[in-house]
């Protein structure tokens, strides 16, 4: 009980402590604000990252197996796999029927074409190849028309399921389902838009895609390319078995005798974000480290003007043990005072790191999450308390006597 | 019920200069005071009045000897049970005053009670009463720098009285003060001495020390001499 009106009193004393010394409480707590805006923004960028990354790896799905010639990271030589044979069409058919824990499989080719409609042009769409099945086999959604039917895929029409960015730039003031564009100089009738993904990387998301018939891209594109089977596993629980089937089928569809190495790649989302995090935590902790770095340098600034405030109010500190102040008491309240200067320097430092993160929101799908707020409260309080702790503990063993004497 | 305040017995205070030099404040003082007696200490600088007060006040410890304070022996306490005694046992006035600056009257008086750990309502009731105890009831909300000097002494004085100590220490409470304003703050301590409180002066100077009705006089360290005060106002005044 006697701890909260010691608190209350030293809260007292602290606000007219830094009241009396305005312009040196600003400067000193300068020192926290900027620590706060640089590890609140770091965070907030890390955090930014790491949600754009999910947003496109989303787009990938956790139930998509993606088997291709190479590894989608590769921990070996190049060498090892750069003579690989590609991947032929028909591979797709003959998945379907050995897998049996595949719910769907597409065969996707891909380039970069220009896409356009009158002068409205998106110069590096990536334009993919693929069969009725894809919607299937995939982690993309439409959002307006429809994919193209399985008609129109084995008949090679041309028809074309377009992304958001694609749709927004071709037609940018109406519907584009039923409207022609041209895909690489030839004609494509738009039936379907995909759901907008966001996401930080400009070739893996799908919003600047283009998805035509295979026998269409073939015709138009040529048809001697690597080509890429996409898997969707029924059961997300039998994954792994649904890997080692899809294993045994492919060894089986290319031909490779007991004994020689695969010579293909199963890759899935997991292999992405596992290496992400990897590479992000490692960025995340250097960040962190160099912007506290700053933290620290307003830390030791809060420590040197309480120990100059400690050394002014010698008389005072020689006063309040005279009347009874016990060692807690004076620890306290210069501990709060210290605590008080740097929680205002946090508050301060939040409100400018506030319209800064919206300005980060522009290049990364992030706002500063209140987990940060939170943290960045915490954050400057421990500030606070720790580099005021060695200045309080001078003065909380002050000699009443020799404190009495100061002028 | 022990009627002595304070006993000390063969107190030493050594300070230690550096080196193998020592300096003797108090050589072995023995000193006792009761209940209500009105004391001066007096003595020149460096006759160790300055240290003796300081170990009466709790603020300090001695180096040897024993200090019994309402039978509590202080000298083998720790830091916070001395504050403890400072807060409830003792009232000190000061030269210089020693308010804090930037706190109000009223705040200054309660600061004790604060560190006492009184309810705020009670806090705040009991530091107004000892205001206007010192006619300063209209003063509670006025900062030290707006008060006179002898005004500051009163606040002072309130402070020191509102946890109704068992002894107010003051050391050379009317230093700071021209003779007029110092006549009036020895009213007060008289007045309180009427009404029941134990009084240590400090001081050096003998008109001052007349108010007392006891005088101890210090010299390197030792006690030179202890006895009522003689009056010479008023035997002046007797032969005049």
């Amino acid at each position: 009980m006697y701890f909260w009106t010691e608190v209350k009193e030293g809260l007292i004393i602290s606000f007219r402590a830094i009241r009396a010394n305005k312009m040196r409480s600003v400067l000193t707590t300068l020192g926290i604000v900027i620590g706060i805006v640089s590890v609140t923004l770091m965070s907030t960028a890390i955090e930014g990252v790491n949600r754009a990354f999910d947003k496109s790896a989303a787009a990938f799905g956790t139930d998509v197996l993606y088997v291709g010639k190479y590894p989608w990271i590769a921990n070996e030589d190049w060498a090892t796999f750069r003579n690989r044979r590609n991947f032929e069409v028909y591979y797709a058919s003959a998945v379907e029927r050995q897998v049996t824990l595949a719910d769907a499989v597409a065969p996707v080719v891909g380039t970069v074409k220009r896409v356009n409609l009158g002068n409205n042009s998106l110069e590096n769409a990536f334009v993919t190849g693929t069969t009725h099945q894809f919607i299937n086999a995939a982690g993309v959604t439409i959002s307006d028309g429809r994919f193209f039917t399985s008609e129109e895929s084995s008949a090679g029409r041309p028809v074309a399921v377009i992304g958001a960015t694609v749709a927004e730039t071709l037609f940018p003031r109406e519907d584009p389902v039923g409207k022609d564009i041209r895909v690489g100089g030839f004609p494509y009738m738009v039936v379907g838009v995909v759901e907008k993904q966001g996401g930080m990387f400009g070739q893996f998301t799908a919003d600047t895609r283009v998805w035509i018939p295979l026998f269409s891209f073939q015709n138009h594109f040529g048809s001697r390319r690597d080509v890429t089977i996409q898997v969707r596993v029924a059961d997300l629980k039998k994954m792994e078995d649904a890997k080692i089937e899809l294993e045994g089928a492919m060894r089986k569809i290319r031909r490779l005798p007991p004994g020689k190495p695969n010579d293909f790649n199963i890759n899935q989302q997991e292999i992405l974000t596992e290496t992400f995090g990897g590479i992000s935590l490692v960025i995340a902790s250097i960040g962190l480290f160099i912007t506290g770095l700053s933290l620290f340098v307003g830390g030791i600034g809060i420590m040197n003007i309480m120990f100059v405030s400690v050394t002014e109010r010698t008389k005072e500190i020689g006063i309040r043990k005279a009347i009874g102040a016990k060692r807690r008491t004076i620890l306290l309240q210069f501990l709060i005072e210290s605590a008080a200067l740097c929680l205002i320097g946090g508050l301060a430092g939040l409100v400018i790191a506030f319209p800064l993160s919206l300005i980060v929101d522009q290049f990364l799908p992030t706002a500063m999450p209140l987990s940060v707020v939170a943290i960045a409260i915490l954050i400057s309080l421990a500030v606070g308390v720790i580099s005021g702790f060695l200045p309080a503990y001078r003065a909380a063993k002050m000699d009443p006597v020799e404190a009495l004497r100061y002028e | 019920m022990n009627p002595n305040v304070i006993e000390l017995t063969s107190i030493t205070k050594m300070y230690d200069m550096g080196g193998a030099e020592e300096v003797h404040a108090l050589q072995g003082v023995n000193l006792t005071i009761a209940k209500n007696e009105y004391v001066a200490i007096m003595g020149p600088s460096g006759s160790g009045k300055s240290t003796l007060m300081n170990i009466i006040g709790c603020l300090d410890t001695p180096t040897a000897g024993q200090y019994l304070f309402n039978g509590l022996n202080v000298s083998d306490m720790n830091d916070n049970e001395l504050a403890k005694i400072r807060n409830k046992e003792i009232g000190f006035v000061f030269q210089t005053f020693n308010l804090l600056p930037r706190s109000d009257a009223l705040h200054n008086v309660e600061l004790p009670l604060i560190y006492g750990g009184l309810p705020a309502a009670e806090r705040k009731r009991r530091a107004k009463e000892t205001l206007a105890h010192v006619q300063l009831g209209d003063r509670a909300h006025h900062k030290p720098n707006e008060l006179s000097g002898g005004q500051r002494q009163r606040v002072a004085i309130a402070r020191a009285l509102v946890t109704r100590p068992s002894i107010i220490l003051a050391d050379e409470p009317t230093g700071n003060l021209d003779s007029k304003t110092g006549e009036e703050i020895m009213m007060l301590f008289e007045d309180l001495h009427r009404q029941g409180n134990t009084i240590i002066l400090v001081t050096h100077e003998a008109d001052i020390a007349e108010h007392a009705h006891r005088a101890i006089r210090l010299r390197d360290g030792n006690i030179e001499s202890d006895g009522p005060v003689v009056k010479r106002k008023t035997f002046a005044a007797a032969t005049a």
